[in-house]
């Protein structure tokens, strides 16, 4: 049947494989991490990893005791429709996690500034994304509305700094 | 009347452009339609059986004389001469061409308008108590704060890719003009006995397959700090909304899947994470957006008497007219249900009408009501007689508010490729069955709502009569519901029993009108009322005995 | 049962029927598909020029089609209830 709505159910689809690769758009300064990403069970139960891959339905604030030990957290996209990823991205930074948070796997260009403002720093789409698209979405949005985890002002506080 | 200002304009410019960079790759075929979908469903954009139909926004329903007119424009200009006012206080045009958007963006954009988030797994579009700022039983306008609300949810990082839809509405009387308990969140304007504001928030209701009362998550959350509390709730339906199953994929399931007690304390807990962040705008804000909904000067000498020597304009004045708060001034309701016509439905001639009418009668303000009809909210008594004569000369005076004619119809198979039956030729025919408006008026107060399928854009469940289009093998089908309401006392209408075709189903209204106005207590009882005094025993034996 | 191909065209909207080389608003023209018609879609999936495609049932004969839904029976004659905008495919009154 077609999906005239877009309604689609998306959870249980599968996550990417793991692949401990440098993201392939980054933003940071720091240089990448290279070392395997487990998956959060395997991180939980101890092992000794400071990277870490979490998938849409696991809870994020389970890493909330470690991040002092993590240079890496991974949160996975099986399908792009799925959010809860900007949600688990956006605890992270509030608790302030400052290691790299990457966005891996149904990663599209028209998601980037949601995520670059939710605080993923590095990206690993399935499909490459052209760099002229993501620099254009990227410089898009001159104002934000609300705080999120990038430290961007909004308008409200442009409105009402002292002296404007 | 809230009025862009640079950084809201430069916001709209930017989504506007972003959203013809997506269409241009999506017609050059740098993207799926899989991919392209939510891009424009966030854009109000939905490929419905005969073209694109196109929902812009109308923030809490208000806008001004310049914003309609320009509404016309586009149903001139890029649509088929008309448009269709919703019960989600929208408009939508149903023949709009993919590749003419972007100068139809561009246009609404002239006018501070636009279609962000009119659809999709998002926040929608913020809806509000149509008479806000005129009535009297209003602690304050509601609309600063629904504004606030459109503003921290217009590309909210965090939620533009929910579970499902998300509709928050706000009021601010006990009287229930906008449906808060059938909302994602419902919220009510409140003021305690230390003088303050605030809101009580209504969380889980929604219509659709499996319609839901909102449920009290907090008595009191203080005005300065609701969008904090906005995003707790957001961010508890983020992570834990159901993703398997779309039909369970509403906030409403939530919180029954996790009981209201559970849910209210995860919210918290949230909420004590996210209130130190500074999310809250500041009150210089609040402020800024206040003033922007001041009342109008009202003229203190208006006098406060009508002459209602034409009998038709008395009988539109009974009928569509309401006490304002200001003596001197009246609310005016004009129906968009004229005789034979498509519910909803206005052509760009009546609305350059209403622009215009708006603009000398009404300090430049009109609301659309989730009863699809159209609201000025400050009209001088003196120029009611002038207004409704403006009215009656474009077909906008029909004087049947709330009456059985009045009836709210989703676009059904005529439009819908989701509908399983035609709303519109139902609602005409049995408009058709009453027309005489006495009537009309002895049957008094009664809603009938239809919609073409499961998904209840017409509101069915909070019908007096709720009309539910379903399949039957092929042919078109009608349930019949009863009971349902939408107001302060909100119930949710019930299946009355076997379902009837097209005809049977005009039938079997006319006989439980029959029925009530032979069974009523007195010329006050409405439909609703006789029916919650006796049950659906004898409703059923009128129909189907 | 016959069937014929229909979708909606991307940059328009319009409601289109295929006529074997090409598509037409008119439903007149359609022919009706055999057992290529998954193979079709498919390719106009893939295409992505093409919104929606599917196959319905009809009854009638060629330059006479007469869809057995309502639902596409409104689709080729525009909205029941406004008769003047009727497409000129297929007349409201057969809806
Ligand atoms: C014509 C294209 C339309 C489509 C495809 C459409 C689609 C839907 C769907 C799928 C739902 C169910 C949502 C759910 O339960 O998760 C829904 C609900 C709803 N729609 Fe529409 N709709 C359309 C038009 C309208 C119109 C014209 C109105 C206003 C008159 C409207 C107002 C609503 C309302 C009020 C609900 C119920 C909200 C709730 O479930 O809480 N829709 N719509
Ligand atoms: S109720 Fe069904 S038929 Fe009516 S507009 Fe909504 S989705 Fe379409």
């Amino acid at each position: 049947m077609v999906d005239h709505q877009d309604q689609q159910a998306v959870a249980g689809a599968a996550s990417p494989p793991l692949d401990d690769a440098p993201a392939r758009l980054r933003f940071r300064s720091d240089a990448p991490f290279e070392s395997p990403i487990a998956p959060l069970a395997d991180f939980l139960a101890g092992g000794n990893f400071a990277a870490v891959r979490v998938d849409p339905g696991e809870d994020v604030r389970t890493l909330l005791p470690h991040l002092d030990r993590l240079k890496l957290v991974e949160i996975a996209f099986p399908k792009f429709r799925d959010g809860r990823g900007y949600s688990s991205a956006r605890i992270l930074r509030e608790a302030g996690f400052e290691g790299e948070i990457r966005a891996a796997g149904d990663v599209l260009v028209d998601q980037l500034g949601f995520m670059r403002r939710v605080g993923f720093d590095s990206f690993a789409p399935n499909r490459p994304l052209d760099p002229a698209v993501v620099a254009a979405t990227l410089a898009r949005f001159p104002h934000v509305y609300m705080k999120a985890a990038d430290g961007l002002a909004p308008v409200w506080a442009l409105r009402h700094q002292a002296g404007a | 009347m809230y009025r862009y200002d640079q950084y809201d304009q430069a916001i709209v410019d930017a989504r506007v452009a972003e959203f013809k960079d997506q269409v241009a790759r999506r017609l050059r075929g740098e993207i799926t339609e899989d991919q392209f979908k939510p891009l424009r469903l966030m854009n109000g954009l939905y490929l419905q059986l005969h073209a694109y139909m196109l929902r812009v926004a109308i923030p809490y329903g208000t806008l001004s004389g310049t914003q309609m007119r320009m509404l016309a424009h586009i149903a001139r200009k890029y649509d088929r001469d008309y448009g269709h006012f919703t019960t989600r206080q929208n408009i939508q045009y149903n023949w709009i061409k993919l590749e003419q958007f972007a100068d139809l963006l561009d246009d609404l954009s002239k006018v501070e308008m636009h279609a962000f988030q009119t659809s999709g797994n998002c926040i929608r579009n913020i809806s509000s108590d149509q008479f806000a700022g005129a009535a009297a039983d209003e602690v304050a306008d509601p609309r600063p704060y629904a504004e606030l609300l459109r503003q921290w949810s217009t590309l909210h990082p965090e939620f533009s890719f929910l579970p499902r839809k998300f509709k928050i509405a706000v009021i601010a009387s006990d009287t229930d003009r906008a449906a808060i308990q059938l909302h994602d969140i419902g919220l009510q304007l409140r003021r305690n006995d230390a003088g303050e504001l605030g809101f009580r928030v209504y969380v889980g209701g929604g219509m659709g397959r499996t319609p839901v009362i909102g449920s009290v998550v907090r008595d009191w959350i203080p005005v300065g700090q609701f969008l904090s509390y906005s995003e707790a709730i957001l961010r508890v339906y983020n992570r834990h909304g159901r993703r398997d199953n779309i039909y369970k994929a509403r906030i409403k399931i939530l919180v029954n899947e996790l009981g209201v007690e559970e849910f209210t304390a995860q919210v918290e807990a949230e909420w004590a994470e996210l209130a130190p962040l500074g999310l809250d705008a500041p009150q210089a804000e609040y402020d800024r957006i206040i003033a922007q909904f001041a009342p109008p000067a009202f003229d203190l000498a208006a006098p406060d008497t009508l002459d209602l020597s034409d009998p038709d304009f008395a009988v539109w004045v009974k009928q569509n007219v309401h006490a304002h708060k200001a003596p001197g001034y009246a609310i005016a309701t004009i129906s968009l249900k004229p005789k034979r016509g498509i519910p909803g439905d206005a052509s760009s001639a009546q609305m350059d009408a209403v622009a215009d009418l708006a603009e000398k009668y009404a300090h430049d303000e009109i609301r659309v009501t989730h009863s699809q009809n159209l609201v000025l909210a400050h009209v001088k008594k003196a120029d009611l007689y002038a207004l409704w004569q403006g009215l009656d000369a474009v077909g906008l005076a029909t004087p049947n508010l709330d009456l059985v004619s009045d009836i709210i119809a989703c676009p059904g198979m005529d439009y819908c490729t989701l509908a399983n039956a035609r709303s519109i030729p139902i609602a005409q025919k049995i408009a058709a069955k009453f027309e005489d408006l006495e009537t009309q008026r002895d049957i008094g107060e009664l809603k009938i709502k239809v919609s073409g399928c499961i998904n209840g854009c017409g509101h069915h469940h909070a019908g007096h009569i709720g009309i539910l289009g379903v399949d039957k093998k092929g042919e078109e089908a009608y349930q019949l519901l009863l009971g349902g309401s939408g107001a302060e006392d909100t119930t949710l209408a019930k299946i009355l029993g076997p379902g009837f075709d097209e005809d049977g189903i005009v039938v079997a209204v006319e006989k439980l009108i029959g029925f009530y106005r032979g069974a009523r207590s007195g010329p006050q009882e409405r439909f609703l009322d006789t029916y919650r005094r006796l049950g659906p025993a004898p409703f059923k034996e009128a129909v189907y005995g | 049962m016959p069937r014929l191909l229909t979708g909606n065209r991307l940059e328009t909207g319009d409601v289109l029927w295929w006529t074997g080389r090409d598509w037409s608003p008119l439903i007149r023209d359609a022919v009706a598909i055999g057992d290529e018609g998954d193979a079709l879609i498919a390719s106009l999936v893939a295409a992505e020029r093409i919104n929606d495609p599917a196959l319905i049932d009809v009854t009638g004969t060629p330059g006479n089609w007469l869809p057995t839904t309502t639902r596409e029976r409104v689709r080729a004659s525009g909205p029941s209830v406004r008769a003047d905008l009727a497409r000129g495919s297929l007349s409201t009154d057969v809806i």
